[in-house]
Parts: structure tokens; sequence; C-alpha cells
């Protein structure tokens, strides 16, 4: 029934990315029944899993759908994958190329209509290869796929063009929702605006602008499952308000989390009736030059600019008041394939000792002749962590003798700027859903969609595509470490700060939930009970 | 009185295509889209879904036809789908124009109660030290913005409630119509209610003061108590009425504008209302959703204007608009 992407390694990320609770959740015997209220910070534009790619969709509406296969619900942050809507996880065959799931027989979506596997596959076909007119979000994550088929109604069968390891980690992104083909087969777009699915709830209410609301399924295919009656998801989109609601218990929770201050805030007015659950988070903010400006386009001004920041220092004065703490490359810390402590300090701006990286940063940018640099840093306005590790980030840029102004814009206009590429350098955001380091280091190569730093680099596109070619985790790490170096140190294309971290502070009565790496996971509330 | 509505009726024509065309190009002017950030929000941006969702929504048009598919659209009372949630903009407003309009009827009754007693009572009793409580209250209360008072009052609510019952309460942050439960719908609404009615009563208040202390100066008012007419009566039946006028004027405007501003006290009590919905469809740059609630806010504007007009005549039997 479970099977490990990545060995017994896991284990190990499992417990750097474990849950740091302050309260241990409840270990008691779970108890039916109550409606668990949560905040939700933004209403999602549509319903369609396959077409969204925000966690303000996930949150309200994961909870109504079935996936193929998942994080595991009781112990999410393991990154092991196990079975929803299939029968056991299925090896790989032909040489890594070929996986065949078996569906799970007498499960019915929320109309009473059986769900099969051509259920499955018409959901796949979508989401790998959308017909015209269709959005899909994630369809360039299967580029590894070469065909999906169903032969019966208990079996899908997903062929590779090569061997991947992105394959599973794709496969189980939570938003990957089964869609009835009856329904998809006469509107492509009936679930934009509709909900019907196999999941643990079913669809009550929406209240425009307001809430969603989910009543329990009582034919849902997991025995005994879900513990709760309902579940409301109100949309507050101010987080002052949000952790008044929690406070005044007019919501148990808001899952996509809060920074330091707050939580303090929280358990100090509430003591033991607040629960707090702490991980590292699969959320990165990047710099990026513009290499189409000069001079920008001088690897010696790029390394400079990473040379300069104290990332170590900053780290533990910036986790006191934002939602960053860990400092890591390209890879989530504490995964098998991220560098170590030791592989860390080689690279550019990673160095221990900051006054001689300093140095060389001054050195570097005497060599490249902009010892006045000066430029615009555009940001996004967005105060957590956004603003907050752009000022940092001016200060550290200062002490090498940068004289940088911020410009911080509405979401709209500053992703206008990035996509024109007017901008000097910014900062943005790299954050995913499952750890999947294959996957997510896409961000930093030249053609990625979301790559504002337009430049060519030939190297990088090979040293990734070697890296999903091979299924040897040896040979992976070697190839993610010169992949890194060229990124951030070599080249310096992208500039990470640091990894964001997770606090979610709850109301101790809501049990059973368990804290992921990533906001998008861990979200159909199957699990979760009331003790009150 | 019926060819003067009608005429009013008529000059809004020109206003109302006025305010088309300033927010359909105003809205353009904003870098972006909200393809951009419906995509780039979520990680990645690839071009062909960009190219896709432009092509759904009808932004990769030439601005001409835009323009054409808007005033076509507001002929025809059809104000299309918003661009963010794909739903029908009725759909989409309705729910929020009832709630929104609840909170301007309460919050209007807060000022009329407040404004209207304290202002009459501030002028009779001049240069008193009641004069002087009230004209405090006032200028607090012009000074004071209401999303403030809304967050000290919901703190207090908090740490009120967690004294005397040992656990913190603050209001229901989810609606419901008054008719289905009567109860969590005012526990909701009185709080922004009375956060707006205070700011709002206070302008109220002043007005109604200057108002009344120059009424009271009139000849026909030193007429009436010279005959003998009780004080209190002169004040009600002869000075308040005609101190009425500037008075209307100021509640008539403010209630139009509570219809669509009050932008962060909706924030504050996480009330789903219109001038939550308009931040939110400018921030997502949803053209069809903010080009719809400009225009139905001027039309709440000139409506209400023309009310305060009718009700003018009513007040005044000196102004009349039969010729």
């Amino acid at each position: 029934m479970r099977t490990s992407s990545w060995t017994s390694t896991l284990a190990v990320l499992a417990g750097l990315v474990a849950v740091s609770a302050w309260t241990v959740p409840g270990q008691a015997e779970p108890k039916k029944g109550g409606i668990l209220k949560f905040v939700v910070p933004d209403e999602p534009p549509s319903f369609d899993g396959h077409k969204e790619t925000t966690f303000a969709m996930i949150h309200p509406i994961a909870p109504f759908y079935s996936v193929l296969i998942r994080v595991p619900p009781e112990d999410p942050a393991k990154n092991e994958f196990v079975c929803d809507l299939c029968t056991e996880m299925p090896k790989a065959a032909d040489g890594g190329k070929s996986f065949t799931f078996k569906i799970r027989k007498g499960v019915k979506f929320h109309d009473g209509s059986p769900l099969s596997a051509k259920d499955v596959h018409a959901s796949f076909q979508r989401i790998i290869s959308p017909p015209q007119g269709v959005s899909s979000a994630r369809h360039a994550w299967f580029s590894m796929v070469e065909s999906v088929t169903a032969p019966d109604d208990e079996t899908v069968v997903f062929k590779l063009k090569h061997p991947s390891g992105a394959f599973l980690p794709a496969l189980a992104n939570p938003f990957n929702f089964i869609y009835s083909k009856a329904k998809i087969d006469a509107d492509q777009h009936w679930h934009e605006m509709n909900v019907m699915g196999s999941g643990p709830f079913v669809f009550e209410a929406r209240q425009a602008g307001a809430l969603v609301k989910g009543k329990r399924n009582p034919d849902y295919y997991h025995q005994g499952l879900p513990y709760l009656d309902g579940f409301e998801a109100i949309f507050a989109k101010t987080q002052t308000l949000r952790v008044q609601a929690i406070r005044g218990d007019q919501a148990a929770v808001e899952f996509r989390g809060l920074p330091p201050k707050t939580r303090d805030d929280l358990v100090a007015a509430l003591g033991k009736d607040i629960t707090v659950q702490e991980s590292d988070w699969n959320c990165v903010l990047l710099i990026t030059p513009n290499h189409k400006k000069k001079p920008f386009d001088d690897k010696r001004v790029r390394r400079a600019l990473s040379l300069a920041v104290d990332r170590w220092g900053g780290s533990k004065d910036l986790a006191k008041i934002a939602v960053v703490k860990t400092v890591g490359g390209v890879v989530f810390p504490g995964h098998p394939l991220a560098a170590t402590k030791a592989e860390l300090e080689q690279l550019a701006g990673y160095w221990p000792d900051i006054n001689k990286s300093r140095a060389e940063a001054k050195k570097l940018l005497q060599e490249a002749g902009v010892t006045d640099l000066k430029f615009t840093l555009a940001n996004r306005g967005v105060d957590q962590p956004y603003t907050i590790v752009g000022t940092w980030l001016i200060d550290q840029w200062k002490q090498v003798g940068i004289t940088v102004e911020q410009k911080v814009d509405a979401t709209g206009p500053f992703y206008a700027a990035l996509d024109s590429g007017t901008f000097d350098v910014t900062m943005d955001f790299n954050c995913q859903s499952v750890v999947n380091p294959l996957g997510d280091t896409s961000k930093f190569l030249p053609n990625a969609g979301d790559q504002y730093g337009k430049f060519e680099d030939a190297e990088l596109l090979k040293l990734h595509e070697a890296m999903n070619k091979t299924g040897d985790e040896a040979e992976q790490k070697k190839l993610m470490r010169a992949y890194e170096k060229r990124v951030l140190d070599e080249e310096a294309h992208n500039l990470i700060t640091l990894w964001w971290y997770r606090i979610i502070a709850h109301r101790s009565y809501m049990k059973g939930w368990k804290i992921t790496p990533s906001h998008y996971l861990n979200q159909d509330l199957s699990v979760v009970w009331i003790d009150k | 009185m019926f060819v003067y509505v009608f005429k009013r009726v008529l000059l809004m024509i020109p206003t109302l295509f006025g305010a088309a065309v300033l927010v359909f190009l105003l809205m353009r002017l904003i870098p972006g889209d909200v393809c951009v950030l419906r995509l780039a929000t979520g990680g990645g941006m690839d071009p062909q879904v960009l190219r896709n969702c432009r092509a759904e929504i009808g932004t990769d048009q030439p601005m001409a036809v835009q323009f054409y598919r808007f005033i076509k659209g507001l002929v025809t009372f059809d104000f299309g789908k918003s661009m963010w949630t794909g739903r029908p903009i009725v759909e989409e407003v309705g729910l929020r124009f009832e709630l929104s309009l609840q909170v301007a009827i309460m919050a209007t009754i807060t000022a009329i109660l407040l404004a209207i007693p304290l202002g009459t009572i501030s002028a009779v009793r001049q240069n008193t030290w009641i004069d002087y409580v009230v004209r405090a209250f006032s200028i607090a209360g012009v000074a004071v913005p209401s999303f403030w008072l809304g967050i000290l009052l919901i703190l207090g609510i908090l740490i009120a409630s967690k004294a005397w019952f040992g656990t913190p309460w603050m209001p229901p942050i989810t609606y419901v119509p008054i008719w289905v439960d009567p109860l969590h719908n005012l526990s909701m609404l009185i709080w922004p209610a009375l956060a707006t009615g205070y700011r709002y009563s206070a302008v109220a208040t002043r007005m109604t003061r200057s108002a009344m202390l120059e009424v009271l100066r009139e000849d026909y008012v030193r007429t009436a108590r010279a005959k003998g007419v009780f004080r209190k009566l002169v004040v009600r039946r002869h000075a308040l009425r005609n101190a009425l006028l500037p008075v209307v004027t100021i509640i008539g405007i403010e209630f139009a504008f509570l219809m669509g501003g009050l932008v962060v006290t909706e924030q504050v009590f996480n009330l789903n209302g219109l001038g939550k919905l308009f931040v939110e469809s400018v921030l997502n740059q949803d053209y069809n959703m903010t080009q719809a609630l400009v225009m139905l806010v001027v039309a709440i504007f000139a409506f209400t204007n023309l009310a305060i007009d009718i009700l003018y005549a009513w007040l005044d039997p000196r102004i009349r608009y039969n010729r």
C-alpha cells in the first residue's frame, strides 16, 4: 500500500522537516462530529484545481476531491506517497518507464455515479494534454509522460519517455483533482464554477467572497472517515482579522502560516487553548538581477550582490520578525539532495566569514568598474516576508557600498514589470507543494516561464536534463551540486535569500491535522477532528 | 414634479457615460492584467497558458472592441462575468449589495439618532457644558477613523469578554441575512454600524448645530417665542425643520458613500460588502467587475442626489420643481 520515493533516506528528511510543535498534537481517540471553521486569506479565482495555482483554492476546495496518490495524512511531513484512489503504490516497470495503478472499487462521486479508471484517465489527460481553450497550470511537469491509458475500469497506466524521479512527486501534487469524465466531456469548464468530487466532504454552499461550506460525505471510501460533520472556509483578507478570529474563536486555524510575533501573541492570550506546529517551508524568496541590464550582465556584479549578504547572521534576526529562517541552497533544506552546511559554505554568499565575503564583493565591484553601484529593487507589496526581507537586503548591500532603493508594487504591476523586463533587480518566490527538487529547481532554468533574469545558459539546461534522466541518487546529488554552484556562484543567475518557516497556531481542540513543509499539502481534512 | 424627475434621470446618462469612459481607460493604465496576476502568483507563467487565459476573458481583443462590449453590456444591463471568478457579475454583487445596504441603513439610523438630538441640544444650550461635551464628542468623531474605532471595538470586545466570561468572544465574521438569523446578523453588523455611524454622526452633528444656531436667530423664531409658543415647540416645529436642509444633504451624500466606500471598515469586520469587492477587483485587475461597480456607485450617487432634492421640497414648501 505504501512506498517511498526516496527510500529510507527520507526518514532523515522527516526528522529535519518535522513538526516542532510547542504542544504535541493530541494522540487521543478521534471523535466524530463538529464543524471546523478556518480562515483563508484569499478567495480562489475558480474551483478548478487543474487550472489554478493558489493555496486559496486548495484550502477550501481540496476536501471535496480525491487524488490518485498523496502524502500520508497521518504523517505528511515524511514525503512518502500513499494511495488515495489507487489500491497499491505501483512498482516501476520497463526500466522505470511504466507505472500501472489499480483503482479502488466502489468509489462514488458525490452525485452517486461510480468512479472508475476512465475518470482518472480523463482527469490526467486534461492535466497533461489540455484541449484547446483549457488552461492546465502544471502540464509542463509531466513532460516525461509519453501516454496515459485506461485499459479497463480498474487500471490506469502511465508510460514515460524516460525514467524520471520527478514523475511520482508530480503525480502526488494536491492540485491533481480527479473529475468525473462525464462532466469533463459535457463541459471542459464545468469544474471552474462547480464542485463535484469524490472526496471526504460534499460541497454544500458558496457565499461569494465570504465562505465555502462542506458537509461529511457518508459514502467516503476510507472507512470511518471523515471525522468532522463539515467545515466552513471563511475568507478573511487581513491578517489582523484572521488572528482575531482565532483568538475570538470564530475560526480554529489559518492553514497558510503566521509570523513569529503573532504566534507569541496568540500563545500569550490563549495559553493552553492554542497549539503551535512549526516546520521548514518549501518556499524561498530569491533575488534575480536583470541580465539584460547593465551592469547585471556582468557575473562579477551578480556575485558581489550575493557575497554582500550575511545569510547566517540574518537568519537569526529575521526569524524573530518574519516567516523566514533556514539558510539553504536551491534545494529544500534537509532533503537528501540538499547541500550540507559544509557544502553551502563553499558557495558565494554562504562563506562563514562575512568580512572576507564582503571584501571579495568590494573587490569584484571594483574590477567591474561599478564602485558606486545604485539600483532599484523591485519588490512585491506583501509584508510577510517580501518587504521585510527587502529592507534587510538593502542594509546588507549598503555594507559594500551599494545604494538600493526599494520599489514596492501591488502584485499586478509587480509581475507586469517582471514580465516586461523593465526592472534592475527583483525578488520573487519559489513555492512548491510536494518536495520534489528535480521539479522545484526548474525555476532556475533560463527557459522557465517564471525565470525573470532573461539569460541563456546551455550548460545549466544540460545539467538539469541529466539530473532528471538519471535514476542513481548519488549521481543526482553530484549533478545537483554542480547545478547549484552554477546558479548561485559561478554565474550567480539567482540569489537565494532565506527559506521560509511555517508556523501554524491553531485552537487546541482541532486535532489530527499535522503540519507539512507546504501550505498546499494535507488539506483534505479527512483525519481532522474536534475535541470540544 | 414628474417632468423634473424625468429630466434629472435623462441628465444621468451623460454622467454615466463619462464615468464609463474614465473607468475603462483608468483600469487599463495599470500595468499587468488579471491573467499575469493569476498565473504569476502561483509560481509560474507559461506563455501558452497566458495566451489561453487572455483569449478566454477577451483581454487579447483591441481596446475599441473591449469598449464596445462594455458599453453594449451597460445599455443592455448585461455586465458580463467577473474576469477573476468567471461568475456573472450580478451574482457576485447581489449578496454584497444586500450587506452594504443594511450596514448603510444601520449606520445612517445611528447617525441620525445621534446627530439630530445632539446637534440641536448643542445649539440650544450654546456655550454651556452640554455644548462643550457635544462639540468634543463630534470633533473626536471626525478625527477618529472608523476603521481604527472598529479595531478598538473588536479588541475591547475580546478583552472584556475574556475578563467577564473567561473566554474571549468576537462578533461573527460570516454574514447571514437578517430574516434567516436576526441575532447572528445584528451581532455581526451592529459594530461596524456603530463605528461608521459615529463618524457619520459627528459630521452631521456639527452641521445640525451650526444650521440650528443660524435658524434660532431668525426673526420668525423670535416672533414665535414672543407670541408665547413653548420653546420646545419652537425648536421642534419651526427651527429644526428649517435647519434640516443642509443636514439632509450631508446624510444623503454620506449614505451613498457608505454603499461603496466602506473599504477599510469592511476589512476590519470581514464584511463582505461592495467596498471590499471594489478593492479586490482593482487589485485583481478584474476590469469587468471594477467597471460594473463604478457604474453602480455612480448610479447610487445620482439617485441619492435626486432623492435629496425631492426631500428638499417636502422640508421647505418654498422649493417647487414644477417649472
